[in-house]
C-alpha cells in the first residue's frame, strides 16, 4: 500500500462550483491565497479509493508520496467518450500503451476505444484482447462495442453478450448506420437487454449520411468551392440528427451522438432534450476552435471527419457546450502513420490525434479564445463538466469515474495548473502518431499530476511509466 | 516572385507585369532562332502526376527556349501512383540539385504542399480542381491581343465552372483586369458556394448571348453523368452548347475561347470551333511565351536578356 497526498490544491468536481474566469486568469495567486478553497486529497493505490479530503492532511502521512497542487485545479480525471487507440490491427499509427500514455498526460482516467479496429470489436473475444492489451494502460480503457456485426451497418453486435462483459456504449463509429431501420431496432434490442440485466446501454452514432457526404474532404460552403475540393453539406449530419432523435422518440431508447459540428445539429439536440427525450451528444474540441478556413493551407492534418466547419457552426457549437445542449468533448482520437498525412488533401485519412490537447485547448479557449473571437463564453465550469463527470456519465462509469472527490471514491484525479503556458509539438507526443490539427499552437493551462486508481502515472508532466 | 501557385497570390500590377514580359517573348518566338540564354545552368522538372500533353509540352518548350535544362518526371512511367507519399517523391527530385518543379497534380493544393518539401521554385501547371494559372495568364493574353485590354470586356464562362481549375484561375484573372464575368450553366455544376466571387450568374446562355466579348466555353466531361449532374450531353448542348444558331447571334467581333481539349458536339459545335472568331489556337500559341515568362520570373536571375543563344 503506497499512499499520496495531492497537496494545497482547488477542488472542483460536480458538488464544487469552479472559480470565475477571473480566478483562472490570475490563478495561482487567488487560489492559493484563499486557504479555505485548497484541500488535501490522500489517495490509496491498493484501494484505488479516495483515503480523506481535508486540511493540513500532508503532516498526518509523513511516509507518503507528496504531489504538489499548489495554485492548481483538482478534478476528477477525464473521462473520453471515443478515441481510436489502434490495438488490434493499426499498431502502425497507436498503440494502446502510447495512446493511453497521451491520455494521462491529458489528465484521463479513462478512454472509451472505439470499434473499428481489426479484428472489430464485436465479439467477446476482442473484449478480452483489448482488455488483455490494456493491462499496459496507464489509465482505463473502456471496449465500446460494434452496433453491428463486422461495423457492416446490417446485422446487429451481440449486445447482450457484450453487456454481460461490461461493455455499455455501442456504435460503428467512425462510420454511420445508414439503415434507419437497422438503428430502430438496434435502439429497441438494447433497451431490452438494459431491462434485462441492469445495464445503462447507449446506442451511439456518428451522424452522416454518406449520400449526400459523397466523396467530400471538407465543409461544403465558400471555402471548399474556393479550395476546389468536394464538400459535405451541414445537411449530410443534420438529416441522421434528426433520425436519430426521431427514433429515440419512437423507441424510448437511448441516444448519444457523436462528434457534432453543425449549428443545425446543436439546434435539433436543444429541442430534443426540452421535449425530454433521451438524447446526450459530444463535440471534438477542433470543432470549438478551428473553422474550413483553416484548410486553406492544403494540409491534411486540418482533414477531420466530420470536417469542420464555419465560424458560425463554432459559436453555436461553444453556445451549445455553454448551455449543456452538448454532454461531453470527446477527442475523436485518431492517430494515423505519418506517411497518411503526407498525401494531398483528399487523399489522406481524415483524423487527428487529440488525447493530449483536449483540456488545454479548452482552458485556452476559456482563457482568451472568447475574448478575442467573440464566439461567446465558455465558463470554466462547463468545460470541466463536458470533459470529466458528464461523459462519465454517459459512458456508465460513475461507480469509479467523474468524482465528486471524497472519501471512499475512486481515486482518479487530475491536477491542472490552468496558468501554465506551453505550446504543444506533435512531434514530441506520448501517441505514436503525430497527425495532430493543433501542431505547434500555443496552449494555456496544462495537466500536472494525473493519478489512476490511486496511483500516479503522471508526476510533473511525466508519464512515469 | 517565389512560386506560382495560384492567380490569387497575384495582383494586378503582377498579372501586367508577366503579361508585359510574354508580349517580349512572344516577340522572340517570330524569329529564326528562338532560343535565349536567360535561365542557362538551371534546371527545370516537369513533375506531372497526371496526364497532360499540351500543358507539358508547352512548358517545356518554354524552359528550352530560356536555355534551361528539363527533366521529365511523369506518373505513367514511374513508380508514383496514387497512395505513394508525396513528401518522399518531392524530396526525391529536390534532393537532385533542381530550380523548378512544375507541378500538375489530379489533387487540388498538391503544389501547395509541396512548397514545404522543397527548396525549389515551385509552378502550379494545374492541380485538382483548384488553379491552373498559367493558363489564366494565356488567356488573359489572348484576350488582351485582340481587344488591348480587358477592362470592361463582358466574358460568360460557360459549363462546368464547378470542376474547372480553368475557371478558377480565369475568374480570378480575368476580373482583377477589369474584366465582367458571368457564370454561365447548370446548377449542378457551379460551385455549391459563389459567396465573395466578383461574378454573375446567368442560368439561360441566351439572354446574354448578344452582348459579350468572350464566349469561354469549358469541357464537359462524360463522367458527370454518372452522378446525377447533368441528364445527357444532349440535352447539354441544346441549353448551353455553342451551336451553330447561337454563333450566330454572337457579335462579330466576339472571341469564343476554350482550354482544350474540345468536345465537338457538345459544349462547342465544329462550326463554332471553326469560325474565325474562335481563337483556341492563339490560345495554345500564347501558352509558350506566358511560361517563359512565368519560368523567368520564378527562377530567372539578373537582367532579361533577349539577345539570341550563342552556342551552335
Amino acid at each position: 500500500m503506497t499512499l499520496t497526498v495531492i497537496t494545497g490544491g482547488r477542488l472542483v468536481d460536480a458538488t464544487r462550483p469552479a472559480p470565475s474566469l477571473d480566478v483562472l486568469q490570475g490563478a495561482a495567486d487567488a487560489m492559493t491565497a484563499d486557504p479555505a478553497h485548497t484541500l488535501d486529497v490522500v489517495v490509496d493505490d491498493a484501494t484505488a479509493a479516495v483515503v480523506a479530503v481535508g486540511a493540513g492532511l500532508a503532516a498526518a502521512h509523513p511516509d507518503a508520496r507528496l504531489l504538489d497542487a499548489g495554485g492548481c485545479l483538482v478534478v476528477p480525471a477525464l473521462v473520453d467518450l471515443g478515441a481510436h487507440l489502434g490495438q488490434p490491427g493499426f499498431e502502425q499509427a497507436e498503440t494502446i500503451e502510447t495512446a493511453s500514455r497521451a491520455a494521462a498526460l491529458g489528465g484521463y482516467g479513462a478512454v472509451v476505444a472505439l470499434p473499428d479496429t481489426d479484428p472489430c470489436t464485436d465479439s467477446a473475444a476482442v473484449v478480452a484482447e483489448l482488455r488483455a492489451l490494456a493491462k499496459a494502460a496507464l489509465c482505463e480503457i473502456v471496449p465500446a462495442g460494434a452496433l453491428t456485426h463486422g461495423r457492416d451497418g446490417v446485422v446487429l453486435g451481440p449486445m447482450g453478450e457484450l453487456a454481460d462483459l461490461g461493455v455499455r456504449l455501442f456504435t460503428d463509429a467512425p462510420r454511420c448506420v445508414q439503415d434507419g431501420g437497422v438503428v430502430r431496432r438496434a435502439l429497441e434490442y438494447a433497451a431490452g437487454v438494459a431491462e434485462a440485466t441492469g445495464a445503462p446501454l447507449v446506442v451511439a452514432q456518428r451522424c452522416r449520411a454518406d449520400d449526400l457526404a459523397g466523396r467530400s474532404v471538407m465543409h461544403e460552403g465558400p471555402w471548399s468551392a474556393r479550395l476546389g475540393l468536394p464538400g459535405q453539406p451541414a445537411l449530410a449530419e443534420e438529416l441522421i440528427v434528426t433520425r436519430e432523435i426521431a427514433l429515440a422518440r419512437l423507441t424510448g431508447g437511448r441516444v448519444h451522438l457523436q462528434q457534432l459540428s453543425t449549428a443545425g445539429s446543436v439546434a435539433l439536440v436543444r429541442a430534443a432534450k426540452a421535449e425530454g427525450l433521451r438524447v446526450t451528444a459530444d463535440v471534438a474540441p477542433a470543432h470549438l476552435v478551428l473553422t474550413d478556413a483553416d484548410c486553406a493551407g492544403f494540409d491534411p492534418n486540418l482533414k477531420l471527419d466530420p470536417p469542420l466547419r464555419t465560424a458560425a457552426d463554432v459559436a453555436a457549437l461553444r453556445a451549445g457546450l455553454a448551455d449543456g445542449t452538448i454532454d461531453a468533448v470527446a477527442t475523436g482520437h485518431r492517430p494515423c502513420p505519418r506517411d497518411a498525412k503526407e498525401l494531398p488533401f483528399d487523399q489522406a485519412p481524415p483524423g487527428s490525434i487529440g488525447l493530449e490537447t483536449a483540456l488545454a485547448v479548452l482552458l485556452t479557449l476559456s482563457c482568451d479564445g472568447s475574448a478575442t473571437d467573440g464566439a461567446g463564453e465558455l465558463p470554466l465550469g462547463a468545460i470541466l463538466a463536458a470533459l470529466s463527470w458528464q461523459p462519465a456519465a454517459v459512458a456508465g462509469l460513475r461507480d469509479r469515474h467523474g468524482g465528486p472527490i471524497e472519501p471512499g471514491r475512486a481515486a482518479n484525479l487530475a491536477v491542472v495548473d490552468p496558468a501554465a503556458r506551453w505550446r504543444f509539438e506533435a512531434a514530441s507526443s506520448a501517441s505514436r502518431a503525430t497527425n495532430s490539427c493543433f501542431d505547434g499552437r500555443r496552449l494555456t493551462g496544462r495537466v500536472r499530476h494525473t493519478v489512476v486508481a490511486g496511483e500516479p502515472v503522471v508526476i510533473d508532466g511525466e508519464a512515469q511509466r | 516572385m517565389r512560386h506560382l501557385l495560384s492567380t490569387e497570390d497575384l495582383s494586378p500590377a503582377d498579372l501586367a507585369d508577366l503579361l508585359d514580359l510574354t508580349a517580349n517573348f512572344a516577340e522572340i518566338q517570330n524569329r529564326d532562332i528562338k532560343k535565349v540564354p536567360a535561365l542557362r545552368g538551371k534546371t527545370v522538372v516537369m513533375a506531372f502526376f497526371e496526364d497532360s500533353t499540351r500543358t507539358r509540352t508547352s512548358f517545356d518548350l518554354a524552359a528550352r527556349r530560356l536555355s534551361a535544362d528539363v527533366v521529365t518526371f511523369s506518373a505513367g512511367s514511374s513508380s508514383v501512383k496514387k497512395g505513394e507519399s508525396l513528401r518522399d517523391t518531392v524530396e526525391t527530385i529536390s534532393a537532385m540539385g533542381v530550380d523548378a518543379i512544375v507541378v500538375r497534380h489530379a489533387s487540388s493544393g498538391v503544389p501547395r504542399r509541396l512548397t514545404e518539401w522543397t527548396d525549389a521554385a515551385v509552378i502550379n501547371a494545374g492541380d485538382g480542381w483548384h488553379q491552373h494559372p498559367t493558363q489564366a495568364l494565356l488567356d488573359c493574353y489572348t484576350i488582351q491581343q485582340r481587344f488591348g485590354s480587358l477592362e470592361g470586356r463582358r466574358i460568360a464562362i460557360c459549363g462546368d465552372v464547378n470542376h474547372s481549375r480553368v475557371a478558377r484561375s480565369d475568374i480570378d484573372a480575368f476580373t482583377k483586369l477589369g474584366a465582367d464575368v458571368v457564370l454561365v450553366g447548370p446548377r449542378t455544376l457551379l460551385p455549391p458556394s459563389l459567396e465573395g466571387w466578383p461574378v454573375k450568374v446567368e442560368a439561360d446562355l441566351d439572354s446574354v448571348l448578344g452582348d459579350l466579348d468572350v464566349v469561354y466555353l469549358l469541357r464537359i466531361q462524360q463522367e458527370r453523368l454518372g452522378s446525377a449532374l447533368l441528364p445527357s450531353l444532349r440535352e447539354y448542348r441544346a441549353r448551353y452548347g455553342l451551336t451553330r444558331q447561337r454563333l450566330d447571334r454572337l457579335r462579330p467581333d466576339a472571341l469564343v475561347m476554350h482550354p482544350g481539349p474540345m468536345n465537338r458536339g457538345v459544349e462547342i459545335d465544329p462550326e463554332a470551333a471553326d469560325d474565325e472568331r474562335a481563337v483556341v489556337l492563339d490560345q495554345v500559341a500564347a501558352g509558350v511565351p506566358v511560361r517563359m515568362a512565368v519560368l523567368y520570373r520564378v527562377i530567372g536571375t539578373g537582367q532579361f536578356e533577349l539577345d539570341p543563344e550563342e552556342e551552335a
